[in-house]
Order: C-alpha cells, then sequence, then structure tokens
C-alpha cells in the first residue's frame, strides 16, 4: 500500500503542486484502497469513473492555485451532489439523485477538489454511532468491534482509514467531533452561520454546521477555509469576508487565557479522561497560555433541552419526506393518509422516527410552552453562560467526549446512554460557537480520545492557532492495524 | 334591495338569532417572484411550470425573503389603517397535504407583520366599522387536482410559495351584505394601493369565513364553524346562509354544534364537513429556525406611508366637498382607482354633477354591456367631458346626445365631430322655430281648433310634431314657449 | 410525563407515522425515560428569561423581487415516485 495516501492533506497538496504526483495517480491509490476496505462499510456511493474523469481534466490543465488543487475527496452523504445519489443514510432517499450541489460541496470542488463518493452516516444525521443507518453501521478502524461515533461516522472512519485525503462532515450536536475524537482525527464545527446550510439534507435548522474533519490542524485550516463562505440563498449565512485561515495559522499563544469550565468534570467520567484534560492543560501552560477556571452553570441542561430542540425542528424539517416529489413510497395503503403513514414508517428507521415523535410531541397543542419554549429559555441561559465567560477567556479547553470508541451494538438498545455521548459537544450548537476536537492521546485500550477547544463567534481562528500548538507539541499518534485489508 | 334599517336575524323555530362573522381574507400579493424563491407567480401558466426546488421542497434547500412582498404588506397595512409591527416573526405552520411540499406552511402565528386596523363600510343604514384583527404574510400552497382521473389526484405546483397576505376581521360582520361591503372594500383599498389585483376569478382573493349564531341579546359567542377557501362574494353569502340557518336548526332543536372545518358545496349550495381537514387542529408552530426575526425599520414604513396614492375613504369626502356629490354618487366613484380618475378628468372639464350622473347611467351601462373595464371605455374621458359640455351647453338635447353618445361608442370620434357632420345642433334660433310651429299649425287646423276648445292635451302631439320636422334637433324649452304662444293668439 | 400507548397513537397520527402495535410498547418505554430525562429542565425557574429566537442577532436579509428560477417541470418531476409529463400523482384524495 502507498505511503503516499497516509499522508496529511497538507503534503498531498505539496507533492501535487511540486508534482510529484498527477491528480489521476492520487485518484487511483484512493481507489484501490477504497475497493479493499469494504469492511469498514465507510462509503455509500463510489463515484470512480466520475473521480478518474475529473482527475485527468484536472492534469490536463492544472490550476496549482487553487486550494485543494485535483485532489479527490468523499463526503458525507447528506451534501447533495449534482447527479450523485444522496440518501442521509436513509432508506427513504436510497435512490435520490439531486440535481443540484450543496453550497459548501461547491465552493470545495472550486478550489479544485474532485469527489470520491457520499460517506456512510446515521440516518439523517440522528446517531453517535454510525448505527442507525439503513446502510449498515461502519466501523472504526481502531478496532474490528467498535464504532466510529456519528452521526458523521463513515466520513470518520474513511479519513483514519486513508480512503480520502480529508473529508466533511456536518455538526448537530457533535456529529463532527464526537467521531473525530473516536478516531484520532480532527474535526471543526465552524460558528453557526460560517458554512452554508443550502443543500444540506437538514436534521434541525438552528443547529446543523458543515465543517472538516482532517489528519491535522493545519489540514482542517485548508478544508474550513475552502468551504466556508456567505451564500444569499441561506437566510442564515454570515455575511463576512473569506479568511485566510491555513496562512494565518500560528502556533504562538502566549498570553492567552484559557478557560477551564468546572461543569464539564462529570460523574463516572473515566479517569483517563480527567489525566488527558490535565495533560492538555499543561501543555497550553508550558507554549504561556493562562488557565484560569471558570463556570458554565448550565452545562447539564444543555442535552435536555438539545433533545427538545434537535427533534422539534426535525419533525418538521422531515415532514417534506412523504414520498409525493422523490423517495421512497410505500406501495401499501388505499388513500392518501395512508399512503403517507406507510411510506413513513417504512422509509424511516426506528431512530429516526422516535424522534419525529418526540418533536411532533414537544410541539404539539398544550405542551409547547412546558417543553419547546422552555427549551428556548434554557438554551438561552446557555448562551448567556457562554457569552459571559467569554469576557474573561479566549478559548474553553474540554473533552471532546465522555468516553473513548465504544462497542457496536453496546448502546443501541439504551437511548439515554447513546445520548450522552453528547454531553460536551451539544452545548457548543446550542451557543452557535465555533469548536474543534484535536486527538490529545489514547486511553488504556489504545484507543484515541480528543480534546475540544471552544472559540468565540466567528474566531475559528484563534482556536485552529491554539490546537496547532498543541497538536505540535503533544505527539499523538494513532496506531493503525489495517486489520481489514 | 336597500334598507335603511339593518334587519338580518334568522327566526328559528323557538328563538331569533343574530348571525356573527368573521373574516380570513386570503389576498395574493402582487409581485413578480414569490415570497421565497425567485419562481415566477403568473396565473394560468403549464402545470408545474413555475416551480423551483425551494418551492418544491427538495432536501437542502431553504427560504429567503422576497423584499417587495414586505414592501407589500406594510403598504396594505397602512391602507387598512393598522399598526406595522416593527418585529415580526415567520414560524412554520405543520401539517400534510398532498400540495403542501414542505409539510408546513411558512406562515406568521405570534408576531404578525401588521397588527390591529380598521375598515369602513358604507351600508344604507349607515357607515358601520369592521375591524382588522391582523394582516400576516404567508404561503401559498400548491393545487390538487381531483377530477382529471378518476383513482388519483395530481398536484400543481405552481402556487406553491406564492406570496399571501392573511387578512383576519374581527368577527364584526353580521350579515351577507355586509361581508358583501367588506370585500368589496378590502379589493379596493388594495387595488388603489397595488398589493393585490384582487382577482376572485384566479382566486387572488380567498376566504375561510367563521359563522357562528347567537339569540338576539345574547352577549357571549356562540360556537363557531370555519368554511375554507370560499373564491367568490356570491358563493361567501349563500355559505354564510346556509351555515347559519343550519346552525339555527342544531341550536333550536337543543343540539350542540360542533367546531370544525366545513367546505362549500358550489353545486349543492350547501356546506359539509371537511373529511380531509378532520386531525389538522394541531399545527404545531413554532418559528422557522431557517429564517430570522423580521426587522422593520420605522424609516422604511415612513417611506412607504409617503408613496401611498390617495385612498378610497379620503377621496370620497374629496369628491363629495370639491365635486358636490352625494355619499352614494361619491361612493360609486371611488370604488375603483381608474373610475375615479375617469370621473377626475370628466369633472375638470365639465359640469362635475352632471357628468356624474351620465358616467354612473349611460357610461356604465355600455361598458357593462360589452363586458369592459372603464380604462378600455371607447370614450376617452375628454370626449366624454366635450359630450357633457355640450349637454350643458344647450347646444345638444338630452335626447340628442343619447344618440351622439352611441356614435362616440361605434367611432371613437370626438362629439363635436360627430354633432357637426350629422348636423345634430339643437335648434334654438326662435325664427327658424316660429317657422316650423307655424307650418305644422296651419297644417293641423282642426286640432289648433280642438286645443283651443279646451283639449289641452293636445300640446304634446304638437311639440311632438315639432320634434318629428326638425329631425329631433328643436330647442324643447324654447319650442315650448313658442307653441305656447303661438297657440294662444 | 409518562408516555402510554394512545399517546403514541396521537403523536404518531400528528407525524404521519403509522406504528406497529408490536413496536408500541417499547417506543412508549423508551419515549418515557427519555421524557424523563428532558424533564430535568423543571428544576430551573425560567419565568424572566426571554426565549432564544435566533443564535444570530443580525436582521433577516431579503431578496430582490426577481424570476430567476422555475421552468424546470423535468427537473422537478425527475425524482417523484409516481408523475405523468406534467404533475405529480397522488392517490385519490376526498376533501
Ligand atoms: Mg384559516
Ligand atoms: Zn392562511
Amino acid at each position: 500500500m502507498s505511503e503516499i495516501i497516509k499522508k496529511n492533506l497538507s503534503e498531498i497538496i505539496d507533492l501535487i503542486k511540486k508534482k510529484e504526483i498527477k491528480s489521476e495517480e492520487l485518484a487511483n491509490l484512493y481507489i484501490d484502497k477504497v475497493n479493499k476496505s469494504k469492511k469498514l462499510n465507510s462509503y455509500i456511493t463510489t463515484c470512480f469513473e466520475h473521480t478518474i474523469q475529473q482527475s485527468k481534466e484536472f492534469d490536463k490543465k492544472p490550476n496549482l492555485n487553487s486550494l485543494l488543487p485535483g485532489v479527490p475527496l468523499a463526503v458525507k452523504d447528506l451534501f447533495c451532489t449534482n447527479g450523485f445519489k444522496t440518501t442521509a443514510g436513509s432508506k427513504m432517499l436510497e435512490n435520490f439523485i439531486p440535481q443540484y450541489e450543496s453550497t459548501v460541496t461547491e465552493n470545495l470542488w472550486k478550489e479544485g477538489a474532485i469527489l470520491l463518493g457520499k460517506l456512510n452516516c446515521d440516518e439523517y444525521a440522528m446517531g453517535s454511532s454510525n448505527e442507525t443507518s439503513y446502510f449498515g453501521n461502519v466501523i472504526n478502524p481502531i478496532a474490528k468491534d467498535t464504532v466510529p461515533g456519528g452521526s458523521s461516522g463513515g466520513s470518520a472512519s474513511a479519513l483514519a482509514a486513508d480512503l480520502t485525503p480529508a473529508t466533511i462532515g456536518t455538526d448537530t450536536g457533535g456529529s463532527i467531533r464526537q467521531p473525530a475524537s473516536f478516531t484520532g482525527t480532527v474535526g471543526l464545527k465552524p460558528t453557526y452561520g460560517l458554512c452554508s446550510r443550502w443543500g444540506i439534507v437538514a436534521f434541525a435548522s438552528s443547529l446543523d454546521q458543515a465543517g472538516p474533519m482532517t489528519k491535522s490542524v493545519k489540514d482542517c485550516s485548508i478544508m474550513l477555509e475552502a468551504m466556508a463562505g456567505f451564500d444569499n440563498k441561506d437566510s442564515t449565512s454570515i455575511e463576512k469576508k473569506k479568511e485566510n485561515y491555513s496562512k494565518n495559522l500560528k502556533t504562538n499563544i502566549k498570553g492567552l487565557k484559557i478557560g477551564i469550565p468546572k461543569e464539564y468534570r462529570v460523574e463516572n467520567m473515566p479517569k483517563e479522561i480527567d489525566e488527558l484534560w490535565n495533560k492538555g492543560k499543561s501543555i497550553l501552560k508550558d507554549l504561556g497560555a493562562d488557565i484560569i477556571d471558570i463556570s458554565l452553570p448550565h452545562t447539564k441542561y444543555a442535552l435536555p433541552t438539545y433533545y427538545i430542540v434537535a427533534p422539534a425542528e426535525a419533525s418538521s424539517n422531515l415532514a417534506r419526506y412523504d414520498g409525493v416529489k422523490y423517495g421512497y413510497r410505500s406501495s401499501k395503503g388505499n388513500d392518501l393518509i395512508e399512503m403517507y403513514e406507510n411510506t413513513r414508517s417504512e422509509g424511516f428507521g426506528d431512530e429516526v422516527k422516535r424522534r419525529i415523535l418526540i418533536g411532533t410531541y414537544v410541539l404539539s397543542s398544550g405542551y409547547y410552552d412546558a417543553y419547546y419554549l422552555k427549551a428556548q429559555k434554557v438554551r438561552q441561559l446557555i448562551k448567556k453562560d457562554f457569552d459571559e465567560n467569554f469576557g474573561k477567556v479566549d478559548a474553553i479547553l474540554t473533552p471532546s467526549t465522555p468516553s473513548s470508541a465504544f462497542k457496536i451494538g453496546e448502546k443501541t438498545n439504551d437511548p439515554i446512554s447513546m445520548y450522552l455521548n453528547d454531553i460536551f459537544t451539544v452545548p457548543v450548537n446550542l451557543a452557535g460557537l465555533p469548536a474543534i476536537s484535536v486527538p490529545a492521546g489514547l486511553d488504556k485500550k489504545g484507543y484515541p480520545l480528543g480534546l475540544q477547544l471552544i472559540g468565540k463567534t466567528l474566531d475559528e481562528q484563534n482556536i485552529l492557532n491554539v490546537a496547532y500548538a498543541f497538536e505540535k507539541n503533544c505527539n499523538f499518534k494513532n496506531e493503525l492495524k489495517n486489520w481489514w485489508l | 334591495m336597500s334598507k335603511d334599517k339593518f334587519d338580518y336575524f334568522i327566526k328559528g323555530e323557538k328563538n331569533k338569532y343574530e348571525v356573527i362573522i368573521g373574516l380570513e381574507v386570503h389576498a395574493q400579493v402582487s409581485s413578480n417572484s414569490k415570497l421565497f424563491s425567485g419562481s415566477a407567480t403568473k396565473f394560468g401558466a403549464e402545470p408545474n411550470s413555475q416551480v423551483s426546488l425551494i418551492d418544491s421542497a427538495f432536501p437542502g434547500m431553504l427560504p429567503v425573503i422576497n423584499k417587495e412582498c414586505i414592501n407589500q404588506a406594510i403598504r396594505t397595512g397602512l391602507g387598512l389603517n393598522a399598526k406595522i409591527n416593527n418585529n415580526s416573526v415567520f414560524d412554520r405552520k405543520n401539517y400534510f397535504y398532498a400540495d403542501l411540499p414542505q409539510g408546513y406552511q411558512i406562515s406568521q402565528y405570534k408576531n404578525p407583520i401588521v397588527g390591529e386596523g380598521k375598515v369602513l363600510l358604507d351600508m344604507p343604514y349607515g357607515s358601520k366599522e369592521i375591524g382588522i384583527e391582523r394582516l400576516h404574510l404567508e404561503q401559498d400552497a400548491g393545487k390538487s387536482i381531483h377530477d382529471m382521473d378518476p383513482s388519483s389526484t395530481y398536484v400543481d405546483l405552481n402556487r406553491s410559495g406564492i406570496a399571501l397576505m392573511e387578512i383576519v376581521s374581527k368577527p364584526d360582520l353580521r350579515s351577507p351584505e355586509e361581508v358583501n361591503a367588506y370585500i368589496k372594500k378590502l379589493r379596493t383599498i388594495m387595488r388603489y394601493l397595488g398589493t393585490c389585483d384582487g382577482n376572485m376569478q384566479e382566486g387572488s382573493l380567498r376566504a375561510d369565513v367563521n359563522v357562528s349564531v347567537r339569540q338576539v341579546g345574547d352577549k357571549n359567542f356562540g360556537t363557531r364553524c370555519e368554511i375554507k377557501n370560499v373564491n367568490s362574494i356570491k358563493f361567501m353569502q349563500l355559505a354564510i346562509e346556509y351555515e347559519a340557518n343550519r346552525q339555527v336548526e342544531l341550536l333550536d332543536e337543543g343540539k350542540k354544534i360542533e367546531q370544525e372545518t366545513r367546505l362549500f358545496d358550489t353545486k349543492k349550495n350547501e356546506t359539509r364537513s371537511m373529511r380531509s381537514k378532520e386531525d389538522a387542529h394541531d399545527y404545531r408552530y413554532f418559528p422557522d429556525p431557517d429564517l430570522l426575526p423580521l426587522k422593520i425599520e420605522q424609516k422604511l414604513i415612513d417611506d412607504l406611508k409617503k408613496t401611498l396614492p390617495e385612498l378610497p375613504d379620503n377621496k370620497k369626502e374629496r369628491f363629495m366637498n370639491d365635486y358636490g356629490l352625494n355619499s352614494y354618487e361619491a361612493n360609486v366613484l371611488v370604488s375603483e382607482k381608474e373610475i375615479s380618475n375617469y370621473y377626475e378628468e370628466v369633472a375638470k372639464l365639465s359640469d362635475k354633477k352632471l357628468a356624474a350622473t351620465w358616467m354612473m347611467g349611460d357610461l356604465f351601462a355600455m361598458l357593462n354591456d360589452k363586458g369592459l373595464n372603464i380604462s378600455k371605455s371607447p370614450i376617452s374621458a375628454k370626449n366624454f367631458a366635450e359630450l357633457i359640455q355640450s349637454i350643458k351647453s344647450g347646444e345638444i338635447s338630452g335626447r340628442i346626445a343619447k344618440e351622439v353618445f352611441e356614435l362616440m361608442v361605434e367611432s371613437g370620434d370626438n362629439p363635436k365631430k360627430i354633432i357637426e357632420s350629422k348636423g345634430m345642433k339643437q335648434q334654438s334660433d326662435p325664427k327658424e322655430l316660429e317657422k316650423i310651429i307655424n307650418e305644422i299649425l296651419t297644417k293641423n287646423k282642426d286640432k289648433v281648433d280642438q286645443y283651443k276648445s279646451g283639449k289641452e292635451k293636445l300640446f304634446g302631439f304638437f311639440v311632438g310634431q315639432v320634434m318629428k320636422q326638425s329631425s329631433g334637433k328643436a330647442n324643447p324649452q324654447l319650442t315650448n314657449e313658442i307653441l305656447k304662444k303661438l297657440l294662444k293668439g | 410525563m409518562s408516555i402510554d400507548k394512545d399517546k403514541i397513537k396521537h403523536i404518531s397520527k400528528l407525524a404521519r407515522i403509522s406504528i406497529d402495535s408490536k413496536k408500541s410498547d417499547s417506543l412508549a418505554k423508551d419515549l418515557t425515560s427519555i421524557f424523563k430525562f428532558i424533564e430535568q429542565l423543571n428544576e430551573l425557574n425560567t419565568d424572566k428569561v426571554e426565549p432564544l429566537s435566533s443564535i444570530l442577532n443580525t436582521p433577516l436579509r431579503s431578496r430582490e423581487d426577481q424570476i430567476n428560477d422555475g421552468k424546470i417541470r423535468d427537473k422537478i418531476l425527475e425524482n417523484s415516485p409516481k408523475k405523468n409529463e406534467e404533475f405529480f400523482v397522488v392517490p385519490k384524495v376526498i376533501e
């Protein structure tokens, strides 16, 4: 197996720029490995003919000034790709071929990237282990009985297994950062509104954000730079100039104030995670940062709030899947209503149905105030917690997840314990803030663990810098055994 | 038809009832493109040809609001003397229907763009104020076609996403006549403003009609039924009559009214319970997370206010003051902006009162006959004014004027030209007239004798003869005078 | 809040999802535990808190009133499970 595809995105870009490898050669290396890695089940769709044809075209007239020159990339199957199946991990969209391209993927192609395929994910991004996908669960390359996390589990697995040099996911409650943590990769959820949501299958509109998943912080800055940007087709897109995250990346974090929220030290958290967190603090301290204890008192209410807001929005967002315009339609039923009921019953999986029902309930007559309105109020409190502390600190350091990758099937019968996986990531979505998960170490089993850096609104550059400095001094090394080949 | 006292009550077997009506009017906003997408809004296009990925709710599609629709709602609000809310919110109203592709309608629930206002009605029994509860912006749904296939319903999404203003009245209406006047008044105001074309045949103006009844003297409202989507004033009136009588019958039998959504069957002229909306009452409204709260700067409201045209109520007052019209005339002449413009043009060049009479009589009859809008009138305002002036100055008689009018309709010519070329000028030269009259009296000596011996009715005969002789051009007043004088002699 | 089979029936009707009566019990159990979890929020007094309406504090952007979309009927109908040349086709609706 070629050593080239083990490299980071930035190194691969250098090789292309130095003309040491052609786009087509590179594409073939990935295609070869993807073909040999079916066991991981990280891809739902491949489009290799397209990849080769595009890479040939790139090689004929290479634009080496673009950010991602001739780089083949696979993306989460939640991004609509023009002419290529987009399933959202659901039977409902098993055969859905959009005739439009999401803004974010369009941005990548404009920077020279080439679509390699569509990556598995939890159905409609609802899950934390990639076990709710209609196309089967994804395996974490770390160990064959572990989940890669979710919902961007296919993305994390493919990235860690060198089946794509970088990728993009979406993060509604931790769906980029938790799988990044589980697979020893870097994942960033941008400020809400930094990346356009246009053309991304919606889960919960006020929380969804697309973001990069990469092998290094530098890669992450390149990908973010390529995908982000104002889009007038999305009313929640922030109007601002593009930033050069990769060019401005620096390791000097002297004098930065890093907050440590005491509420993130939760009961029953493995000791290793606490230790890792301490290791993170001391590394940053050694680099000249001030470590400051802070309090985010409403942290514990973030997850219950999330499990009202996200299902409520999802119940409405997923109403369009009714068997009329596109997607699955049940052949059973005598009238329109029965057609709807059977289509949605057969087309959606259990977790999706569960969340639609929760969402329907919390919005229904007589319960709106008690649940949905209450949650929007608590969401205000959670946001205030962050706002107040960001007067005092420049970034916040927490663990990314309360555990390392768990076993396949371990939590599937206990929704609450599954939901608790996102306990550290969810507050950030509720507050609309940027956060990055960086690999920080391995637990006893040798499974990776990540630390999370939370930044102020639109302060992506700052958390990238801190993560970059941390990465340089952490010496994390993922130990993959390529057992699936 | 007109009555000077309000008298719409329904007598049941036992009791006398009053009818309470509130209207939710859906008025299509005049705009080129839809509320949240760039598709066209033209009526009558090929099925599904004015549909974007947004209107058909493809995965990942997002709404972006049309500025003009916001402005139109503000203009309409101002026209209804209503409060414009500086902060409003778009909500999702969730329900499933074949022609609702998103599975929700983007609408406004708790915080509409326009708050309370009022509309003034001129009823024969006096003027009546109807309260406006609110006006909000929302998306229209598509169209389900049930009669093209025996086993299927066809769905056309051309209307899907078109901007509507839902104008909700207070339950202030008490009779089908008031509903008629209210809808017409709303339509007039919106047409003046250019915010809705008011075309009911094309579905630009529809209403959900809420009807309840209560015993005369009762203070509390009864249970109401909502009759969905009625698209003509006549149907609204018929539906109200049917529904009110149905409710009265039930109450008189001691039964209860069930709050429900009903449908007006235009073939049977009756309302019936709507099966498809049975469980649609729980709409699970919540703020649309794809949109941000709508903020309207006071400056925008002020700027729009400055550009508003003169509205019918003000214009009516001015017509009465400046042109000496009575309330009825003024009402008719301001009912459409084009009519009022026409009238003003005519009135400036001719006798104001006579112009009003002729417009409301002959001109309207002719237009009505030909099915023409006043803007397409074959007689221009300038020519019409000339005709009025010719009558006023005595150049032609009223009778001749009718002939000239007909000729103007046919040719589009200027009345002067017609009068000249056809020699239709009134004979007002006393000498000429005396000559004609003398001839007639000589010819009819026997009748002159009979007249003189007391048969005065014969006077009319002589006038007729003069008119015949002069081809109708003899000045009637002068003819009378001369005849009387000569018959005396 | 405990969720029983009747509630499941009511909300699944609203959500237009038919639920197998066999699955209804376990679903009721799951939802009950999820709502118990959610109801931790009741510990908080939020009487004086404004609900968060948007995490962005920018005003809603609007677009010009221009026709620049539509006329893509084939594209719109392409993915439909049942259609003819002009329309989406659904089971007969009785109003
Ligand atoms: Mg209504
Ligand atoms: Zn409405």
